[in-house]
């Protein structure tokens, strides 16, 4: 098990958003994290990143990381693209890049990763010098998921890639995401609204609803079973 | 037309000085929306320490490695035991430590050193001025060191991993963090830097104006007028600000209004400025924060 | 306190302060209590601004010295009762603080602080400037007349300065303490803390702004007057950076939004450097330096919030 969480709370301040969560993200694959706005995705994902304060337990790679600091969590290797792709808007999109590989000290892997980033997102090479505030929506996403596979994570968090893009757009990056799991061994947990699309490259999924999970299972039983995507997912 | 040249000699020599100090200021302010009122007599305080390091027999160059250093530890460690702490805290509070830093610098150094005005060395000579007397050794060795000092920090920021991590910490901290920038460790780095830079204004500015514990109250004001001058959210207009500041202050000095209001032609200048053009001739919009 | 005692409260308290020293108070302690009512008001007037209304001055020491400075001139120069010049001085100062108030206004607070900073700093300066000097004496300043009681009350002039004193300030806290209580207050208190709801409720925030701008400069300005009066001398060295930053410790110390707190704030700016001064000429900067470091952290709300406490949390 490469995540495992088990009676996860969170709150900001007073508030309590999470309720007690209980789930894993196996080694390899793609776990889903769906359910409706507000309903504590991105919660759910600031938790596992140390950014703000949690009840309960998680684990990574064997090794307790709540309560950990942010940085050291990345640096265990937990690569998050947060909720608004978390964009450096007025470095260029060289220098996003290069930050993303700060926790690495080998040169030459990092060239080498850079150089596949480019095969995966061959805009990221057009663009190189430019400021990555001046890209579009869909660059700067395609820019937040090649910045955080360069810290080479065992675990890849992807907050609503699809939010804001349109539809071509996000079928290529998802196209992508596929690929990147097929050709490497990254897990990755990924939130969406888009429950189909979630679906789709999905092995396991996990339906939130304020806080609580409502339902779990195989992605691929859940998209065979029409009573259930009807009821819960809503198509 | 020759003391006009000589004036504008003088005013670039001196604008180095408030583009170092502005520098520092914008540093912190990229990085935290604060002004550190205290940066004027943290620099005066580095600026005693070299002087009694020198007194003590220690060659001037010695002197000066050791107290940039020093400057460095205590910018940082004051970032760590009394800023970080108040992040969130309403403006006031960081205000309120900012001239609580300001008097407990003023007030020590004045029990310590005593207020009167003491000499510090300058290490450029005391020969006659160069280039048929148009700039005394000290300006010439003052700038060339302002210079050096500003192009390393520039190089610093530009092409290094630190200097990248800094930046990021300053623009992005929470997406720094997710890459594992250890942000908190930025700023106190931006804090150390700060004070150094700071501390090398001093000693390049006591050889001109004397040392005493008010030195630098002088010195911040045009840094305060070159920063917002040329745009506190952006590090080389800041610079250039306290160039034209320094050129500003002694052409006026001189031919304008005369030395009686020099003060207030730097008041004057932040006045201008912040009604006119806000954000400075190169910076970003700051307006809208109600 | 029960509510009828604490709405009585600053009648006998002020009842006292009029009485007890002109019993028992030394011509010179009599002297400090009355530079106690002036700072108060200086406090009280850049607590209406920084306090309740969160823009951060400092530079208030500037007001202090044109109002300082209207007085000792009309006094000088024109023969005006020293009486007579509190209007004239409230006035100018209220103009000048409105068009000060106006550049920083729709900026961050940094900027506000950063501006009147500047203005401390450039204060003496321009108090010295020998387009000035005719009026302001340049750098020897002003030297003026103490006054006597009048109507042929029997009190010498330390104690009748000291009833002067009081009874303007004791108007200026009432007209305070009338206004941050009503709704001006709570806009100045919403502008401070909320400016977007507050300016969703339809709270003219530009405008507040400057208003209380205006008014901080107003109360600073006539303490300025009375101090100048108190005092019998202005120079123009005497308003530089730290009166400004005395009057924002003393604002630290007795509290921010608080009225009890401008006057605890002001017994501690007039009496706690006198002691320090024993040890060192650098020791009251010192301790200024400490306590407001020290009180950021442990004590934001100043004495006045431990007052509160004490009073078992009610406001
Ligand atoms: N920074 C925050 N401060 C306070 N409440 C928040 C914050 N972020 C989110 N919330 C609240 O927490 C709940 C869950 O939000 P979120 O995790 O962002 O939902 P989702 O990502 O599923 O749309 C919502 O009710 C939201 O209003
Ligand atoms: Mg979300």
């Amino acid at each position: 098990m490469l995540l495992e969480v088990k009676a996860l709370h969170g709150a900001y301040g007073e508030s309590k958003v999470l309720h007690g969560l209980d789930f894993v993200v196996e080694e390899g694959g793609v776990t889903a994290l769906l359910g409706a706005n507000g309903a504590g995705k991105t919660t759910t994902l600031r938790a596992i990143s140390g950014m703000i304060k949690v009840e309960g337990e998680i684990t990574f790679a064997g090794k307790r990381i709540d309560g950990m600091a942010t940085e050291a969590i990345a640096k265990l290797g937990i690569a998050h693209v947060p909720d608004g792709r978390g964009t450096f808007m007025e470095l260029t999109v060289e220098e996003n890049l290069r930050l993303g590989s700060y926790t690495r000290n080998d040169r030459a892997g990092i060239a080498a990763d850079l150089a596949k980033m480019f095969e995966l997102f061959p805009k990221l090479k057009e663009r190189y010098h430019q400021q990555a505030g001046t890209l579009s929506g869909g660059e700067q996403q395609m820019l937040a998921i090649a910045r955080a596979l360069l810290l080479r994570p065992r675990l890849l968090l992807l907050d609503e890639p699809s939010f804001g893009l349109a539809p071509l757009i996000v079928r290529e990056i998802f196209a992508t995401l596929d690929e990147i799991v097929k050709a490497t061994k990254v897990s990755i947990l990924v939130v969406e609204q888009n429950a189909s699309l979630a679906l789709a490259i999905a092995d396991r999924a996990y339906l939130l609803e304020t806080g609580r999970f409502v339902m779990s299972g195989a992605a691929e039983d859940i998209r065979k079973d029409e009573t259930l995507r009807r009821s819960y997912l809503g198509y | 037309m020759d003391g006009l040249l000589h004036q504008l000699i003088s005013g670039i020599a001196s604008g180095g000085i408030y583009a170092s100090v502005a520098l520092a200021l914008v540093m912190i302010y990229q990085a935290t929306h604060h002004v550190n009122f205290a940066q004027g007599e943290m620099a005066m305080f580095s600026t005693y320490i070299a002087l009694t390091l020198i007194q003590a027999g220690v060659p001037y160059w010695a002197a000066f490695c050791i107290t940039v250093p020093i400057s460095f530890a205590m910018g940082a460690v004051i970032q760590r035991v009394l800023m970080e702490p108040l992040a969130k805290a309403p403006i006031l509070a960081s205000v309120g430590v900012f001239i609580g830093l300001l008097l407990m610098f003023n007030s020590v150094a004045g029990w310590i050193f005593t207020y009167t005005l003491k000499p510090f060395p300058t290490p450029f000579g005391e020969g006659k001025p160069l280039f048929g007397g148009f700039i005394s050794r000290h300006e010439l060795g003052s700038t060339a060191i302002t210079l050096v000092v500003l192009l390393s920090i520039w190089a610093f920021f530009r092409f290094t991993r630190l200097g990248l991590a800094m930046r990021a910490a300053a623009f992005n901290p929470v997406s720094s963090r997710l890459v594992g920038v250890p942000v908190n460790k930025m700023l106190a780095l931006g804090w150390g830097l700060a004070a150094s830079i700071g501390a090398i204004a001093g000693m390049m500015v006591a050889p001109v104006i004397f040392l005493d514990p008010n030195m630098m109250a002088g010195v911040l004001l045009y840094a305060f007028a070159g920063a917002l001058l040329g745009g506190i959210t952006n590090p080389l207009g800041a610079v250039i600000g306290g160039f034209i500041v320094g050129i500003i202050e002694n052409l006026g000095g001189a031919y304008v209004v005369g030395t009686e209001l020099k003060l207030t032609t730097a008041l004057f200048i932040i006045v201008v400025v912040l009604t006119v053009k806000p954000a400075g001739l190169f910076g970003k919009t700051v307006v809208s924060r109600v | 306190m029960n509510p009828t005692l604490s709405r009585v409260f600053p009648w006998l308290f002020f009842a006292a302060a009029a009485v007890l020293p002109l019993l028992f108070a030394s011509d010179y302690r009599l002297f400090q209590l009355t530079m106690v009512v002036v700072y108060a008001v200086a406090v009280l007037g850049l607590n209406l601004l920084t306090g309740y209304n969160g823009q951060v001055s400092l530079g208030n020491g500037a007001f202090y010295a044109i109002g300082a400075y209207t007085t000792a001139i009309l006094m000088d120069k024109f023969g005006v009762p020293y009486w007579a010049t509190l209007p004239f001085s409230a006035l100018v100062c209220a103009g000048v603080g409105f068009l000060i108030g106006l550049p920083a206004l729709r900026l961050g607070g940094m900027y506000l602080a950063l501006t009147t900073f500047a203005l401390a700093v450039a204060t003496p300066q321009l108090l010295k400037y020998k387009l000035f000097e005719g009026w302001t004496g340049g750098v020897q300043g002003i030297v003026i007349d103490k006054p006597d009681a009048p109507f042929g009350l029997p009190l010498n002039p330390d104690q009748w300065l000291y009833l002067f004193c009081l009874l303007v300030g004791g108007v200026l806290f009432l007209a305070a303490s009338n206004m941050v209580r009503g709704r001006i207050g709570r806009a100045m208190r919403a502008i401070r803390d909320q400016p977007t709801a507050a300016e969703a409720m339809g709270i003219d925030i530009a405008m507040f702004k400057t208003r209380t701008f205006a008014t901080s400069a107003l109360f600073t300005g006539i303490s300025g007057s009375l101090g100048a009066i108190t005092i019998q001398f202005v120079a123009p060295d005497a308003f530089g950076v730290p009166l400004s930053l005395t009057f924002f410790v003393g604002m630290v110390v007795g509290g921010g939004a608080s009225i009890a707190g401008a006057i605890m704030g002001a017994l501690f700016i007039q009496f706690v450097p006198n002691i320090a001064e024993e040890v060192s000429k650098a020791a009251p900067g010192a301790v200024y330096g400490l306590i407001l470091i020290g009180f950021m952290f442990l004590l934001p709300g100043g004495l006045a919030s431990l007052l509160r406490l004490l009073n078992g949390k009610r406001a």
